[in-house]
């Protein structure tokens, strides 16, 4: 046995040597990765299977405004290709498709990726190569502080923090004494949004009287807002994902508890107030507030509305089967355009590095979906792309805007 | 028998050839999710002892995933711990876990006992995002990338070296494996699995055993658990959830449960299967998985191993499935 085993350990000692041997990787050519003279690659990650599949549809947003594009011409000459890849919404997938489409597919840049984890854990990666990360798709505050570490990365709308110091500051102006009681979800999204409201309250953290958190798996947050309700709060602060912002709602129209209500922005769709409305009365709905930044479409008062309607069109078009009162399509169409507008504005010949000096120096104002008088914004120091807000009170049927445009981070103030 | 030992024993050499070129002639992210192949393989050799040799069905081990992958994050990150010593220490971490929930594991069977651990799965993102101050919550915590040690800076990749190490690493546990699954541990864990009453009459303490099985299996998957860590430098507790557990019990089964070869093979369908699915519909994975698996329960319930082997040695095979099935 021993004798036959010999020749087998010096072929894999000798292989090893080989294999050592052979050297390091070219390097890589000199032209710019995934441009052509008629193609600009990205590569992008959604979640279309898994807990997470409902943000999918932003994905399909993106693909029918780039096809639109393309269809018109592409950017400057070249058509814009977008390999759009399922991460299921899980880091380990996040890091090798990411790793796949940057040495395989050789995409100019990535664009769009979903979800605060996965972004988090490709972005020491892109940054190590110098792949633009492009507007990833969560409201982290980490994409726009963190740019002297990170340069190559970038968000693109409003983080939780800035929203919730847009309510501070309107609530510190109509009622500086309110009583405050805040549920949110306990977690990275419900935090952020909790020390945004502290920041932007300052001095008068103080007025908050309770805090209830509740877990994605409760079963119902009918005892949390109890719990608000009997510390005595006479204000409303709802941070938490549609399904238990409807509980929540109709959960303090049965208590019969009447607060001024602020409902966080990533649960403020007409087609989830209507379903609140249905199930609590309209004293669940009426009068609450949130924050605004693009164009509802499940909004009627957006139907004659001339982005509305482009929009539409290119959803029929583009992306036949898909619902244009989803949010989640409104959302990838307008950040598409963002990206289409910074490849135009970086020329004949984009590199990764122009490309990334536009993305810190935007100034878009005709984004199609975005609110009049928002301007998508950049400067080196303030990488916050989009950070202006309008409030916006829910009619019983309506969100009606009102109030000045409000900058969560201070610029435009 | 003993030519049948020197083509085992050359198929393995075959093996340990192509892992070691692989990386010469793939680029640089093949190699990388090679590294996955081997994490997922070792994790699924955890699933072979427990399930396959022991009888035991374990629908959680993506919570020994976890806790290897958060053992080594904390370890690296709040205590400076290296590489060498924060994954044998994520093994150890795990595997004790694993003894724990093996003594529970005692009083419940089949169905109770899929059910007990597929609990422990779902509660594992939750629970994860519970300790804050330890795991960081649901924004996760970073892992430090392993760098190829001085000498060989330069001449190989990290991703490269990561590979390298993890297929030393599953090298060994397979060795290991393999010895300790032909020996009297072996035996005492298959006679158990047979019969548990004629084991205890030969002897065979079927709590010890059992127990230990728990413990050895998750310590496993807590090493591939770490590796995948390393490998995506990032942990966060929904990468843990019921998904991975059933994808890791998916490949064993679709590999071949009851062989190391199954295992090796396991890694290879949960690495590649979704991805490979992928291509052909973007939403199918897991109806995909769900339909592999149906077929494979009717038409090769041995799993891709056996199957091969079936072709290899259809006579050997045969007296098995016969044994196995009295």
């Amino acid at each position: 046995m021993h004798v036959r085993n010999r020749p087998l350990a010096a072929t894999l000692a000798a292989c090893f040597a080989l294999s050592l041997g052979v050297g390091a990787f070219a390097p890589a050519a000199a032209d710019e990765p995934g441009i052509t003279p008629t193609e600009i690659l990205l590569g992008g990650l959604h979640p279309y299977s898994g807990p997470a599949s409902a943000y999918g549809a932003i994905g399909k947003g993106i693909l029918a405004y780039f096809a639109y594009v393309n269809d018109k011409g592409g950017v400057n000459g070249r058509k814009i290709t977008y390999k759009d890849l399922d991460d299921a919404y899980s880091p380990p997938q996040a890091v090798q498709l990411t790793k796949q489409l940057v040495e395989q597919d050789k995409v100019f840049a990535m664009f769009d990726t979903l979800g605060t984890p996965s972004n988090l854990a490709i972005r020491q990666y892109l940054n190590d190569n110098g792949v633009p990360q492009l507007y990833v798709a969560t409201g982290a505050s980490t994409w726009g502080s963190d740019g002297a570490k990170y340069p190559w990365t970038i968000g693109w709308q409003p983080d939780y923090q800035s929203e919730a110091i847009v309510y501070a500051r309107y609530l510190l102006k109509e009622a500086p004494n309110a009583k405050i009681g805040v549920l949110m979800q306990n977690d990275d999204y419900g935090e952020d949004y909790l020390t945004g409201l502290k920041t932007g309250l300052g001095s008068k953290s103080g007025n908050i009287v309770k805090v209830a958190t509740y877990e994605v798996t409760d079963a119902s947050v009918a005892s949390q807002v109890a719990s608000l309700k009997a510390a005595g709060a006479d204000t409303f602060f709802v941070f938490a994902t549609p399904k238990f912002s409807i509980q929540a709602l109709v959960a303090a129209a049965q208590q019969s508890w009447h607060p001024r209500t602020f409902f966080n922005s990533v649960s403020a769709s007409a087609t989830i107030l209507g379903a609140a409305t249905k199930a609590g009365g309209e004293d669940a709905t009426k009068g609450l507030i949130t924050t605004q930044y693009l164009k509802d479409p499940s909004e009627p008062s957006w139907a004659d509305d001339a982005g509305m309607k482009q929009y539409r069109e290119i959803l029929a078009k583009y992306a036949p089967g898909a619902d244009p009162n989803n949010g989640f399509f409104a959302y990838g169409v307008s950040i598409a355009f963002t990206m289409v507008d910074t490849l135009k504005r970086a020329g004949k010949n984009p590199t990764r590095k122009a490309v990334m000096d536009i993305a810190n120096h935007l100034h878009e104002t005709d984004n199609f979906l975005v609110l009049p008088g928002i301007v998508v914004e950049t400067t080196p120091k303030d990488r916050f792309p989009i950070d202006q807000q309008r409030l916006a009170r829910y009619d019983g049927t309506h969100f009606v805007p009102f109030g000045e445009i409000y900058a969560g981070r201070g610029r435009g103030r | 028998m003993s030519g049948m030992r020197v083509n085992k024993y050359w198929s393995v050499a075959v093996l340990a050839l192509l892992v070691l070129v692989l990386p010469r002639f793939v680029p640089s992210y093949a190699a990388f999710e090679l590294t996955f192949v081997g994490a997922y393989a070792i994790g699924i050799l955890g699933l072979v002892i427990l399930t396959g040799t022991n009888g035991q069905i374990s629908l959680g081990h993506g919570a020994f995933f976890g806790i290897g992958g958060y053992a080594v994050a904390i370890l690296a990150q709040k205590l400076g711990v290296p590489f060498w010593a924060s994954v044998p220490l994520a093994a150890i971490v795990s595997g004790i876990l694993g003894l724990g929930l093996g003594l529970v594991a005692l009083r419940l069977e089949g169905v109770y006992l899929a059910l007990a651990t597929f609990a422990l799965a779902v509660a594992t993102p939750s629970t994860l995002k519970h300790f804050k101050s330890l795991t960081g919550g649901s924004q996760g915590l970073a892992v430090p990338s392993l760098s190829p040690p001085g000498p060989l800076h330069g001449v190989i990749t990290s991703e490269q070296w990561l590979y390298y190490v993890t297929w030393v690493i599953a090298g060994a546990l397979f060795l290991l494996t393999s010895i300790a699954l032909g020996g009297r541990l072996g035996r005492a864990l298959r006679a158990i699995r047979d019969n548990e009453v004629a084991a205890i009459s030969f002897g065979v303490n079927p709590q010890r055993y059992k127990t230990f099985a728990f413990g050895w299996s998750a310590a496993y998957a807590g090493i591939a658990g770490a590796i995948v860590a390393i490998a995506t430098g990032f942990v966060s507790p929904d990468t843990y959830t019921v998904a991975l557990s059933l994808a890791l019990v998916t490949g064993a089964v679709l590999g071949g449960i009851d062989t190391l070869w199954g295992a090796l093979l396991g890694g290879v369908i949960v690495e590649f299967l979704p991805l490979l699915v992928q291509k052909i519909n973007p939403a199918a994975p897991s109806v995909v998985y769900g339909i592999a698996l149906v077929l494979f329960m009717i038409f090769l319930p041995g799993g891709i191993a056996r199957s091969i082997q079936a072709v290899i040695h259809p006579l050997r095979l045969r007296r098995e499935i016969h044994h196995a099935r009295s």
